[in-house]
C-alpha cells in the first residue's frame, strides 16, 4: 500500500528517469566527442561526470549524449554546450574537474567558462 | 548514472520477429563494453510499424532502428552507444534524409498520427507500474477518488462524446449512467478483451503495451456506478497479453491501487482476469457475460440490457480495452480536449490495425474523420509491389468492403454506416487487384459459419445456405436468380438473429454485391475470376511464341501435367493441371498466363 505521497514521489523520481525518451528541442543538449581520439583522450570519465552532475543536481531539460569525431582531434576531449538560441560552445582538452565545473558555472548559473573554450586553447 | 535508454518492443509481432534475442544480445554486449550502468534497455509495447520489427529506438538521439537481428547489435552497440555514431545503415530509411537523421515523428508513417490509447505502447516498460505512474499514470483515479462524486464522473465521460470502441459506437457515458441508476447489492465492470475479428490486433497491443491504462479506467468506471467487483475477459490466444495483465494487475493490489480501501479511501474494488477459449461469439456482450458465468458461451436476447441484468443477473457495464484506454486521460484533460479531436459526432481517436496488401503493416492510431485515402496512402505507404488499391474491408466479418471509389470518406461511426460498412472493432484491411471480392465474401461467410454458436436458426442455417450459393458461385455453376436469393436471405439473417453475430454476418456479402457486383456476374456469365483466385474458374496456358522449351516449368509440375520436347514449346494438360501457379513462378520468359 502506498500512500497518496509516495505515489507522487514514485510519479516525479520516475519522470526525471524517463524524460530522456522525450525528444524535445527546447532544452540544453551537452555533447561529448567520443570517437576513438576522445576516448583515448579520457572521454569516457567527463561524460560520466558530466551525467553524474546532471543526475545529482536535478537538472531538467539538460541532455548529456554523444557524437563522433568533431574533427579537432588535437583537442580532445572536446564537450559542446547547445542551448536554445545561442552560439554553440565547445570546450577542450576536458576533464572530470573541468566537466563538474562546466555544470556549476555554465548550464546552472549561465556563466561561459572562457579559460577553457576553444577559443582560449587556440 | 544511465544516460541513455534504448526501448525495444516486445509486442507480439516483434517477439515473433525475435525482439528477445535482440534484447539478450544488447545486453550481454552492453556489458561487454562496460556500459551497463550507463545504458539501459527497456522491452516495451508495440510501436505501430509490425511489419519492420524487430523495432527499437534510442534515446536521447530518437534513432530509430528497424528490422534489427541479434548479428547488427554489435555493430549498434560498438558505434552508435560507445562512440555516439549512429548506424545509418540499419535505421528505418524512412528517417534518413541524406546525412540528417529526422524525428520519427515526420516520417509518413506517425506525421499523421495521434496517440491517445496508445500513448504509452512503445515508451514505457509495461511490466513495471512505477513508469507507468511516472506517465501520470493513476492520477486521474486520484483525482477522481479524492475530487469528484461518481456523478460528476459520469458527467464528465458524457461530455467528452466518448463511445465505444469495440464497433457499435453506443456512447460510454450513457452506458454508465444506466448501469449507475440500476438498483443491485452488486454490480460488475467488464472489460471486453476477446478480440476476434480476423486480422484485428488493437485491443491485444494496448494491454500488451500499457495494461495499467486499463486496469485504471475499469476501477473508476467502478466507482462511478457503485460496483466492487470486475472481470477482464482476454482470449486464451493471448499470452503475452494475459502475462502482462496479470503481472500489472499484482503491482497494482501491492501498491494498494486494486483491492480493500483503494488510496486509502472507503472505495474497494477487485480485478480478476477470465480467459475465453477463442470463440467469436464470445465477444458478443450477452454471450461474454454467460461465459464468464461458467456457462457455454452463447447470447440471449436483449433485454433485459446488462445494465440492468447483466454478469449473474446483476447491474454490469462492458466496455471494450480501447474505450477504457481513454478514459483516464479524458478525466485529467478534460472532455472539452477529448472534443477537440475527431468529429462532432465522433469525438477523439479511433486506433485501426493495418492489414492485407500495405506496405506498412501495423498499428496507427488517427483521429476520426480522417480520411480512408490518408490512411492507406499515406500513412500505410499504399499497395506494395506498385499494385492498385482496390478495396479497404473494415470492421471483420461483421463489416463491409469500401471500394476505391469512396476512398475520400471520412472515417467515423456515421460515414460508414452510410456506406454499408462499420466501425468494427478497427481491423483495416486492405485489398488490390489481385483480391477477387466474391472470394473475400466467401472467406468470412466460411469463418462466421464455423463461429455461428447455433442457438438460433437464422444465423445457423442462414449463413451455411448464404456460403453454399457463394461457393457455388466461385465454383462457376452459379446462375443469375442466385443472386436475388443471396440478397433476400442474407437481409433475412440480419433482421432476424439473435445478437449481433447473425445481425451483421450477411454484411460482407450485401456490401460486395452492392459495390463489386459485376465481379459476381463475371463469375455467373462469363465464369471467369476477373482477379484470377478462383481456382475453377482458371486455366494457365502456355505462349508457344515465348516457350523456348527449357523444361523448367514440366520438371517443377507436382503433378506432371505439363509435357513437350527439349526446345520445343511445351502444353499443359488442363484435366491434369491443378493450378497451383508454381509453373508460372518459375518460367524465366513470361510464357506461362492464367486466364
Amino acid at each position: 500500500m502506498k500512500t497518496l505521497a509516495e505515489l507522487q514521489a514514485i510519479r516525479e523520481q520516475m519522470k526525471n528517469k524517463m524524460n530522456i525518451r522525450e525528444e524535445s528541442e527546447a532544452g540544453t543538449r551537452i555533447v561529448v566527442g567520443m570517437a576513438t581520439c576522445g576516448i583515448a583522450a579520457g572521454a569516457r570519465p567527463v561524460l560520466t561526470t558530466l551525467s553524474e552532475e546532471v543526475a545529482k543536481r536535478e537538472l531538467k531539460d539538460v541532455l548529456v549524449t554523444q557524437t563522433g569525431c568533431i574533427g579537432v582531434c588535437r583537442f580532445e576531449p572536446i564537450v559542446e554546450v547547445y542551448e536554445p538560441g545561442k552560439e554553440k560552445v565547445t570546450y577542450v582538452h576536458m576533464t572530470p574537474e573541468k566537466a563538474r565545473r562546466i555544470i556549476n558555472d555554465h548550464i546552472v548559473n549561465g556563466q561561459v567558462v572562457t579559460e577553457y573554450t576553444i577559443g582560449a586553447a587556440e | 548514472m544511465i544516460r541513455s535508454h534504448i526501448l525495444v518492443c516486445g509486442g507480439t509481432g516483434c517477439t515473433s520477429s525475435g525482439s528477445h534475442e535482440v534484447i539478450a544480445e544488447l545486453n550481454k554486449e552492453i556489458e561487454a563494453v562496460g556500459l551497463d550502468k550507463e545504458v539501459k534497455v527497456v522491452m516495451t509495447g508495440c510501436f505501430g510499424l509490425c511489419a519492420l520489427g524487430p523495432i527499437m529506438i534510442v534515446y536521447p538521439e530518437g534513432a530509430f532502428y528497424s528490422k534489427v537481428k541479434p548479428e547488427d547489435v554489435k555493430e549498434i552497440v560498438e558505434e552508435h552507444l560507445l562512440k555516439g555514431r549512429i548506424v545509418k545503415r540499419l535505421l528505418y530509411q524512412e528517417t534518413v534524409e541524406g546525412d540528417d537523421v529526422k524525428s520519427l515523428a515526420e516520417t509518413n508513417f506517425y506525421a499523421k498520427q495521434i496517440r491517445v490509447a496508445l500513448r504509452n505502447c512503445g515508451v514505457i516498460n509495461p511490466e513495471n507500474i512505477d513508469e507507468y505512474i511516472g506517465t501520470d499514470g493513476y492520477m486521474a483515479l486520484e483525482k477522481v477518488l479524492t475530487t469528484m462524486q461518481p456523478q460528476e464522473v459520469i458527467d464528465v465521460i458524457k461530455a467528452s462524446g466518448l463511445r465505444g470502441r469495440g464497433g457499435a459506437g453506443f456512447p460510454t457515458g450513457m452506458k454508465w449512467q444506466f448501469a449507475a441508476n440500476a438498483v443491485g447489492d452488486q454490480k460488475y465492470v467488464c472489460c471486453n478483451a476477446d478480440e476476434g475479428d480476423p486480422g484485428a490486433f488493437m485491443d491485444r497491443s494496448v494491454l500488451e503495451g500499457d495494461p495499467h491504462a486499463v486496469i485504471e479506467a475499469m476501477t473508476i468506471a467502478a466507482y462511478a456506478i457503485g460496483a466492487s467487483k470486475g472481470f477482464v475477459y482476454v482470449r486464451a490466444e493471448y499470452p503475452i497479453a494475459v502475462s502482462r495483465l496479470k503481472i500489472a494487475i499484482e503491482q497494482a493490489k501491492e501498491y494498494g491501487l486494486l483491492g480493500e480501501h483503494i488510496m486509502g479511501t472507503d472505495f474497494s474494488f477487485d480485478l480478476e482476469i477470465r480467459l475465453g477459449a477463442g470463440a467469436f461469439v464470445c465477444g458478443e456482450e450477452t454471450a461474454l457475460m454467460t461465459s464468464i458465468e461458467g456457462h457455454r458461451g452463447e447470447p440471449r436476447p436483449r433485454p433485459p440490457f446488462p445494465a440492468n441484468k447483466g454478469l449473474f443477473a446483476k447491474p454490469t457495464i462492458l466496455n471494450n480495452v480501447e474505450t477504457y484506454a481513454n478514459v483516464a486521460q479524458i478525466i485529467l484533460k478534460g472532455p472539452e480536449w477529448f472534443r477537440s479531436m475527431g468529429t462532432e459526432k465522433s469525438p477523439g481517436t479511433k486506433v485501426f490495425a493495418l492489414g492485407g496488401k500495405i506496405t506498412n503493416t501495423g498499428l496507427v492510431e488517427i483521429p476520426m474523420g480522417t480520411t480512408l485515402r490518408e490512411i492507406v496512402e499515406e500513412i500505410g505507404g499504399g499497395c506494395p509491389n506498385g499494385k492498385k488499391f482496390k478495396a479497404a474491408q473494415t470492421g471483420g466479418p461483421s463489416g463491409g468492403c469500401i471500394p476505391a471509389s469512396l476512398i475520400d470518406t471520412p472515417i467515423d461511426y456515421e460515414s460508414l454506416i452510410q456506406i454499408g460498412s462499420m466501425m468494427g472493432s478497427g481491423g483495416l484491411i486492405v485489398m488490390d487487384e489481385d483480391n477477387c471480392m466474391v472470394d473475400i465474401a466467401k472467406f468470412f461467410l466460411e469463418f462466421t459459419v464455423d463461429e455461428s454458436c447455433g442457438k438460433c436458426a437464422p444465423c445457423r442455417i442462414g449463413t451455411r445456405r448464404i456460403y453454399e450459393i457463394l461457393d457455388k458461385i466461385t465454383r462457376g455453376e452459379g446462375e443469375m436468380e442466385d443472386l436475388d436469393t443471396l440478397e433476400e436471405l442474407c437481409n433475412h439473417v440480419k433482421a432476424n438473429s439473435l445478437c449481433g453475430l447473425g445481425q451483421t454476418a450477411p454484411n460482407p456479402v450485401l456490401s460486395t454485391l452492392r459495390y463489386f457486383r459485376d465481379e459476381y456476374v463475371a463469375h455467373i456469365v462469363d465464369k471467369r475470376c476477373p482477379a484470377g483466385v478462383c481456382k475453377k474458374l482458371l486455366s494457365y496456358e502456355i505462349d508457344p511464341e515465348k516457350c523456348i522449351g527449357c523444361t523448367l516449368c514440366a520438371k517443377n509440375c507436382p503433378v506432371g501435367a505439363i509435357t513437350g520436347e527439349l526446345k520445343k514449346p511445351h502444353s499443359i494438360d488442363k484435366s491434369v493441371c491443378i493450378k497451383c501457379g508454381v509453373c508460372e513462378t518459375k518460367c524465366k520468359f513470361g510464357a506461362i498466363s492464367k486466364k
